[in-house]
């Protein structure tokens, strides 16, 4: 299945400051992580993951710090503050609010679940 | 794996060469590549695949260039240079645009000259108006650069016309104190009118703000250059012509001068948008070279008035002395602040700039308070109204600076914060000037 651009850039922040919450992490664990939670449908494009990052540090939803890793390999580990943490919550409201209303349409209208089946 | 290693080290260096990915972000790049490798490595796929599958899914590197370009200070300019996705790319780089609307700017003001037979006659309608004849044609320059649709380019004449009308019609007295006000507000707040043709009408967003206030910043440093350079080429023909006629050397500056200034207006910016990463050197090194100085003379000015006193030296021009004091300052701070990698902690030259700003803060208060008191004698006229307002607005916009400084420097808040309240306070500078257009000449019975 071919996820929509516009949707995977709308959903990328909250997803990022989500797994932050779980604990700090990395680029390419991030990475992992994403793909590991959507099953492998969100292809994400892996560079793309480092500017939205540095966003998220400007804006001060998390902290950033390079530090070295066991392989020896130079990363900028990241952790979420709670001014990421608020913005996760009100972020999360919002996606609530949308997945609620597409249920309800979703589940009301006749022809979908035929269409679906027939897919 | 040595074949990779090369592939690698080749892969760096074409990424490095993208202009807005810096060494840091090259570093981070090359970490995921590294461990992308490795894990395809893992997963029996041979080197060279793993690298050509790595280097895939990294991406196409000229959207990821542009990614960065709008992190890294989110500068217009090189969005525009690396043709942002939802704008058609540029054949030219707009020169002739650009003179259009110059040699209309000149145009203008050399109708307006001829109309107001300057300078045998200085009629005031003529420095009332002045930026009128000019200002419009940079709004014209930037809406039509940005493609304006019909709705846009109706709001952004508005202004211009509400302006031109409110300070027309008003009945002044002679030698009227709220004309010259009208007068020196008048530029301000068209100039604010600008900033929406040039934030192609998105004037709700921060980051487009900050834009406009590099984009002003940068205009007066090429404004500034072209003045110079414009100075003695002018000077230098009016000393090869003086043996000709004294007069054909005045004739000359009185034609050439007027539409030379005001086409420069629109060629500054222009430069501004084309030739951008020109200046954008030059400002952090301006900022680093003035904010010390102006922080080592404000220390020493504030301490000699603490010991002194103010009333000595207190007198009626003062207060503009002050006001001048504290735009300087604050252009100081914006400066700065654009000039700024946001993603920095905070260093020596922010706490240098907390110093300048308290200083001009102490030594605002104190003159302030000698103000109020005079005020409280001689009571209100024109000026006084207007330069104690213009020293309200800009001491709370450096007392916020301040504040949120100090909090940024103790780690407390980001510097994204700081970045906002210079922001979000635009508007009330442009309220303020209109003003002063407005509300005063009628408040003071135009006198």
């Amino acid at each position: 299945m071919h996820i929509d651009k516009d949707l995977v850039a709308a959903s990328a922040t909250p997803l990022v400051l989500a797994i932050l919450a779980e604990g700090e992490s990395y680029g390419y664990a991030l990475l992992k992580r994403v793909r590991e939670l959507s099953g492998g449908e969100l292809e994400w494009t892996d560079g793309m993951l480092y500017p939205l990052l540095q966003r998220l540090g400007r804006l001060g939803y998390v902290t950033t710090e390079w530090r070295t890793s066991p392989e020896g390999r130079r990363r900028r580990y990241c952790a979420i503050t709670d001014d990421g943490r608020a913005a996760l919550a009100a972020q999360q409201r919002q996606w609530v609010a949308v997945t609620h209303a597409l249920g309800g349409v979703w589940r009301s209208s006749a022809w979908l679940p035929t269409a679906l089946g027939e897919a | 794996m040595d074949g990779v290693e090369s592939q690698i080290a080749e892969w760096r260096t074409y990424v490095a060469k993208a202009p807005a990915v810096n060494g840091r972000d090259v570093d981070e790049l090359e970490a995921h590549l590294r461990d992308q490798i490795a894990e395809l490595d893992a997963g029996g796929l041979a080197a060279d695949e793993a690298f050509l599958v790595a280097v895939k899914r990294m991406g196409a590197l000229d959207s990821l260039s542009r990614e960065f370009a709008r992190e890294h200070s989110g500068r217009l300019w090189k969005q525009l240079v690396l043709g942002a996705e939802d704008e058609p790319a540029r054949s030219s780089s707009g020169w002739i645009e650009a003179l259009v609307f110059a040699l209309a700017a000149a145009v203008a003001i050399q109708v307006a000259r001829l109309a107001a037979q300057f300078p045998d006659e200085e009629p005031k309608w003529l420095l009332r108006n002045i930026s009128l004849f000019v200002l419009p044609f940079l709004a014209g320059y930037f809406a039509h650069r940005r493609q304006l649709d019909t709705r846009r380019w109706v709001l952004t004449v508005t202004p211009f016309v509400f302006v031109a009308v409110v300070a027309n019609l008003y009945p002044y007295d002679a030698d009227s104190d709220t004309e010259l006000l009208v007068a020196l507000h008048l530029p301000v707040v068209l100039w604010f009118a600008v900033a929406y043709p040039y934030m192609r009408g998105t004037i709700r967003s921060h980051e487009r703000r900050m834009d406009f206030v590099r984009f002003t910043g940068e205009w007066v440093i090429y404004y500034a250059l072209i003045a110079l350079g414009g100075g003695v080429l002018l000077g230098l023909t009016a000393l090869i012509l003086e043996p000709i006629g004294p007069d054909l050397a005045e004739r000359v500056v009185e034609w050439v001068l007027p539409s030379g200034a005001a086409g420069a207006v629109i060629v500054a910016a222009w430069l501004v948008e084309s030739k951008q990463h020109v200046v954008e050197n030059m400002a952090p090194v301006l900022t680093m070279l003035f904010t010390p100085l102006f922080a080592v003379m404000l220390t020493v000015a504030a301490a000699t008035y603490a010991v002194f006193g103010v009333f000595g030296a207190f007198d009626r021009e003062l207060l503009g002395v002050f006001d001048a004091l504290l735009v300087v300052v604050l252009g100081l701070v914006l400066y700065a602040m654009s000039a700024r990698e946001p993603s920095r902690p905070a260093g020596l030259m922010d706490r240098v700039e907390l110093v300048a700003v308290a200083s001009a803060l102490v030594l605002d208060v104190m003159v302030l308070g000698a103000m109020v008191a005079r005020i409280g004698d001689l009571g209100f006229t024109p000026n006084r109204a207007a330069t104690l307002g213009l020293n309200l607005v800009l001491l709370v916009n450096l007392a916020g600076t301040a504040w949120l400084s100090v909090r940024f420097l103790t780690g407390r808040i980001t510097f994204h914060r700081l970045e906002r309240w210079q922001t979000s306070y635009l508007p009330i500078f442009a309220l303020w000037a209109a003003t002063v257009i407005v509300v005063l000449p009628p408040t003071f019975a135009f006198a």
